[in-house]
């Protein structure tokens, strides 16, 4: 039923978008089920007080790391193009992107 | 009704460090052959790790200093997500919620008026690699992946186009005056982003939508593009409609701006904090330090060359804009010589009458030093001088005898042409007055 | 006696008393992959040239300089990687077809050390694609099995490094740990496993998954085994930022040496419920005694937040895998992002729409928040004992296609391993019997960051006065 789950059709079409997916009507709708479930359960959060609570983004304590600006040998261009059929003359190759 | 233009100026600063900003190649990507300074990390390889440039973030923050921002004693790295194919990891690495510096400002003037522009935040980011468009194929260089970017963001109270071009003049020569960048808008080391709206007078509180201009490379089409967006804006305004929120591209050709819809208005970035890098924290001590070693700024050293050395004021601000024209008053400066030489030098140097090229500030020196040790002061020498000009521009005598007392500037420089400049001037002018009244 | 089957420390012996060539121990490998890895699928490369050709190069060292075991402690020992490590010019997959036909052009900072310790790469093992499971299953090549029961898992992601040590294709083989990716495979392979402290060993060149939680391990026959190779991996590394410079002891040396001190163990309350099964939890309670016999103290403790740690690495971990994927777009490597798995594509969106405009404050924000909390439950533990000790798996190994259509079936099965990433804590899993059914029981031993010391000096006594690690599956 289409009302008691999380995630609308629409709203999972945008989430493929800014995932750079194109998904087919059958995979939006497999994932609208499988992500509403999800989402639900992870409603359980609500439950817990964190007004007076700080994030944890890192937990090694490590402050200021840094290197040095000095210059390292970097790859060839034949390695940084070894991964990819599509390149010409050095470069990498994509379709056309209207500027 | 007229519209108030709202402008709020994006300045993308690329440093001069060796490396890059978050690996070891080399930054340098200006006429290098494609893709030979990429490593795993600024390739986006699978497994690579970022690791931040020590000596950008402190570049950074000399920029802030200068800008008058506050230098915050905590700030962390965020990711910023979107896919283009000149961002490998389809991430940008830079700065969300706690910038670097924040809260400064520059005084900038325009036709003789003073204004202070609010520096919201000068924070850091990598530079994504470049396209090349070629018929129907794109091709991408990464050399350009990763070298260190500095974003200093305007407040919005840029009123006009000679106003923005001021502060993008500004900030460069306080860049330049760091030795931090080349911040050269032609060769994109200074790049500059424009949001523009119009307000009308009656409201209040900022415009409902907002125009962004990219890529432009000139201070000359800024203020074209400004101007030319003003008068598009008026117009929909006028209307009763209100100018789409869009990005917008400058078109040297036509003088005018047009819609680059490629990119997504309004995109969801979905910032979150970099978990790859550690935070940073920045002591008052250090930014302290940096604060005493800060070199003199553009405004300060303008005061200094007027007090100190009596320049005016409008030749001190032309000096104070040319890189190399103070460098070699500096050295003039160094050479010790008298107060109100440094005047006339000033002048000659902003009217270009001495060639800075070719003569090194102590030869300039001595070459004027000569000429006025040279002068022909001896009045026999310049008695002969004049009898010889006088005999050969007799025309000129009958004329001046018959009224035409304006010849004698031509004579003079007679005189001093066959001297060679060398004549002193005051007294061969009296003498040739003298020899004029008497009888040929 | 077959080469394969030793531990690490039998072979350096009968290396260093020129017992048998590197060759004869590298082919013993490979034959016995060649045997048994059909039915398992632990490998998805198998470096049988560069194993033969380093072999070689390594019996002519030892030839020239017996000496160069003491320079390189893992001098010959064949060792396989979860292809997830980028090894130079091996193909490596992520168990993904995006990266079928990757080869980087670099190695992992963990794969140079181990190849200066004079380890061999017998091969690549499989995994769940981009490590995300928890069964081995999702896999886009094929299932590994568990050598135990081939209808049954061997446990994910570190499906096929498991399974590989288990069956003895190899010595010992390393892994990442998000979620308990190395515990759980090892609980249900009857290995030891170590997930050291986040930071403890470089994440650099190790394809990432969730950034603030992935931590570089490995798995070995017995806990001398694992404190050895962890003596070669831990350290600073200038290439990842977030690695510490928290001086490395000689593991080898220190689990032989008791503690005067009189240690405490904990067993928190809400990692023995209901929801887990009866014999894992026997099991367990019977190590508890056993260390009680030995001289511990066994206490319980309380970590009242467990219940929403699920629900916060949920949250937390595919926001960054999301991010972490964005880099597959085809353009300097690997396939396109069609080509990415139906759970690969559920973590990047799930991730997405978490960190998405508007939602990102009531799920990312929220989820640092609750995993504060988390953090400073086991913290608090800590302050009243020195160790904890508790089931790895809710439940026993299951039957391959069991839960692949129920995606929180399988989320569910991380409970407990899920908070030692959360807080970046080190977890060692060790064997500790067998189920009725033959499964193999796991339990791992939880301490503060960087004590990996004292769970390896612990689980080296536990594996002095028991022998379950010893049993082999028939194969």
């Amino acid at each position: 039923m289409d009302k008691q789950k999380k995630l609308s059709i629409n709203q999972v079409e945008h989430i493929a978008k800014l995932a750079n997916f194109h998904l087919s009507k059958k995979e939006l709708s497999k994932f609208q089920r499988q992500l509403s479930e999800i989402l639900s359960y992870i409603e359980i959060l609500n439950k817990v007080d964190t007004s007076k609570i700080k994030t944890t983004s890192q937990v090694t304590g490590l402050e200021n790391v840094f290197k040095k600006d000095r210059v390292e040998e970097s790859l060839t261009q034949k390695e940084a193009l070894s991964n990819t059929k599509s390149k010409q003359n050095g470069y990498f190759k994509v379709k056309s992107i209207f500027e | 009704m007229t519209y108030l233009p709202i402008i709020g100026i994006e300045v993308h600063i690329e440093l001069k460090t060796k490396s890059k900003m978050f690996c070891g190649c080399e930054a340098k990507h200006f006429r290098i052959k494609p893709n030979t300074h990429t490593c795993p990390v600024c390739l986006g390889l699978p497994g690579a790790l970022p690791v931040p440039n020590r000596k950008a973030i402190e570049w950074c923050c000399l920029i802030g200093l200068t800008l008058n921002c506050r230098v915050n004693n905590e700030s962390k790295f965020d990711r910023k997500n979107y896919f283009y194919p000149d961002l490998p990891k389809g991430y940008q690495i830079s700065q969300y919620d706690m910038p670097f510096c924040s809260n400064g400002f520059i005084e900038i003037t325009t036709e003789e008026k003073n204004k202070t522009i609010g520096v919201t935040r000068v924070h850091m980011e990598e530079d994504t690699g470049k396209l090349i468009h070629i018929k129907d194929t794109t091709l991408v260089d990464f050399n350009r992946s990763g070298v260190p970017l500095v974003e200093i963001v305007s407040e919005p109270n840029i009123n006009s186009s000679q106003e923005a071009v001021a502060y993008l003049k500004k900030i460069q020569q306080i860049v330049r005056s760091l030795d931090v960048s080349n911040c050269d808008m032609e060769k994109g080391s200074m790049r500059c982003e424009v949001n523009i709206s119009l307000k009308a007078e009656k409201d209040k509180g900022l415009p409902k939508y907002k125009v962004e201009i990219k890529n432009i490379n000139s201070f000359k089409f800024v203020k074209k593009a400004i101007d030319y967006e003003i008068r598009r804006q008026t117009e929909i305004l006028k209307k009763g409609e209100l100018p789409i929120q869009e990005t917008r591209g400058y078109s040297e050709k036509t003088s005018r701006t047009f819609s680059q819809r490629s990119k997504e208005e309004a995109y969801d970035y979905r910032y979150f904090p970099e978990p790859d890098i550690p935070p940073v924290k920045i002591f008052n001590t250090e930014i302290n330090q940096w604060k005493k070693g800060l070199p003199e700024l553009p405004d300060d050293k303008k005061e200094r060359f007027i007090k100190i050395y009596g320049l005016k004021e409008s030749e001190a601000g032309i000096l104070i804009a040319d890189e190399r024209k103070v460098k070699y008053f500096e050295q003039l400066i160094k050479l010790n010589l008298k107060p109100d030489q440094y005047r006339e030098l000033a002048t000659m140097i902003v009217n270009k009458r001495v060639n800075i090229d070719k003569f090194s500030p102590t030869s300039l020196v001595d070459h004027i030093k000569k000429q006025r040790v040279s002068k022909i002061g001896d009045k026999n020498i310049l008695e002969k001088l004049v009898a010889e000009v006088l005999l050969k521009n007799k025309k000129a005598v009958s004329e001046y005898n018959a009224g035409k007392h304006e010849v004698l500037g031509f004579l003079l420089g007679q005189i001093m042409k066959k001297s060679n400049g060398r004549a002193n001037i005051q007294m061969a002018k009296n003498i040739l007055i003298e020899k004029l009244k008497q009888p040929a | 006696m077959k080469l394969n089957s030793l531990t690490i420390i039998e072979t350096i012996t009968g290396l260093k008393a020129k017992k048998f060539s590197t060759l004869d121990l590298v082919n013993a490998c490979l034959d016995r992959i060649e045997k048994v890895d059909q039915q398992i699928g632990a490998f998805i490369t198998v470096c049988k040239k560069e194993a033969r050709d380093q072999a070689e190069k390594v019996d002519n060292l030892i030839k020239k300089d017996s000496k160069v075991f003491s320079q390189k402690p893992l001098l010959g020992i064949p060792i396989a990687l979860k292809d997830i490590y980028c090894t130079k010019n091996i193909k490596t997959t992520a168990g993904s077809k995006v990266l079928e036909n990757y080869v980087p052009v670099y190695d992992a900072t963990i794969v140079s050390k181990l190849k200066r310790a004079g380890a061999i790469i017998i091969g690549k093992t499989n995994l769940d694609a981009w490590a995300h499971g928890s069964s081995g299953e999702n896999s886009d090549f094929y299932p590994t099995k568990n050598p135990w029961n081939l209808q049954k898992v061997p446990g994910g992601s570190s499906s096929g490094s498991a399974a590989a040590v288990a069956s003895d294709e190899c010595l010992a083989a390393t892994g990442t740990d998000t979620g308990g990716s190395i515990r759980l495979p090892a609980s249900f392979c009857n290995i030891v496993g170590l997930k050291p402290t986040y930071g403890r060993v470089s994440r650099y060149g190790i394809i990432a998954m969730a950034s603030s939680l992935d931590s570089i391990g490995h798995f070995g026959k017995t806990v001398e085994d694992v404190a050895l190779i962890l003596s070669v991996t831990s350290g600073k590394d200038k290439f990842d930022a977030t690695t510490s410079d928290e001086a490395v002891p000689n593991y080898s040396a220190e689990i032989e040496k008791t503690t005067k001190k009189k240690l405490t163990i904990g067993l928190p309350v809400e990692y023995f419920g209901n929801g887990i099964n009866t014999e894992i939890k026997q099991a367990v309670r019977k190590a508890a005694k056993l260390f009680s016999e030995k001289g511990f103290e066994v206490k319980e403790v309380n970590l009242p937040y467990t219940k929403y740690a699920t629900t916060v690495y949920y949250i937390i971990q595919p926001a960054e895998v999301s991010s972490n994927l964005a880099r597959y777009d085809g353009i300097r490597f690997g396939t396109k992002r069609t080509s990415f798995g139906d759970e690969a594509k559920r973590r990047i969106m799930l991730g997405t729409y978490t960190l998405s405009a508007g939602y990102y404050d009531a799920y990312y924000l929220k989820a640092m928040k609750v995993r504060s909390l988390i953090v400073n439950d086991l913290y608090k533990a800590f302050e009243k004992v020195d160790l904890l000790l508790a089931p790895v798996s809710p439940t026993l190994p299951f039957n391959i296609g069991e839960k692949t259509n129920d995606p929180l079936q399988m989320y569910l099965s991380d409970v407990l391993t899920i908070t030692a990433n959360l807080a970046g804590l080190p977890g060692l899993a060790l064997p500790c019997g067998f189920s009725k059914s033959g499964l193999p029981i796991g339990m791992q031993l939880l301490g503060l960051q960087f004590s990996e010391e004292l769970l390896l000096k612990v689980g080296y006594q536990y594996q002095q006065w028991t022998d379950s690690h010893k049993r082999k599956p028939i194969l």
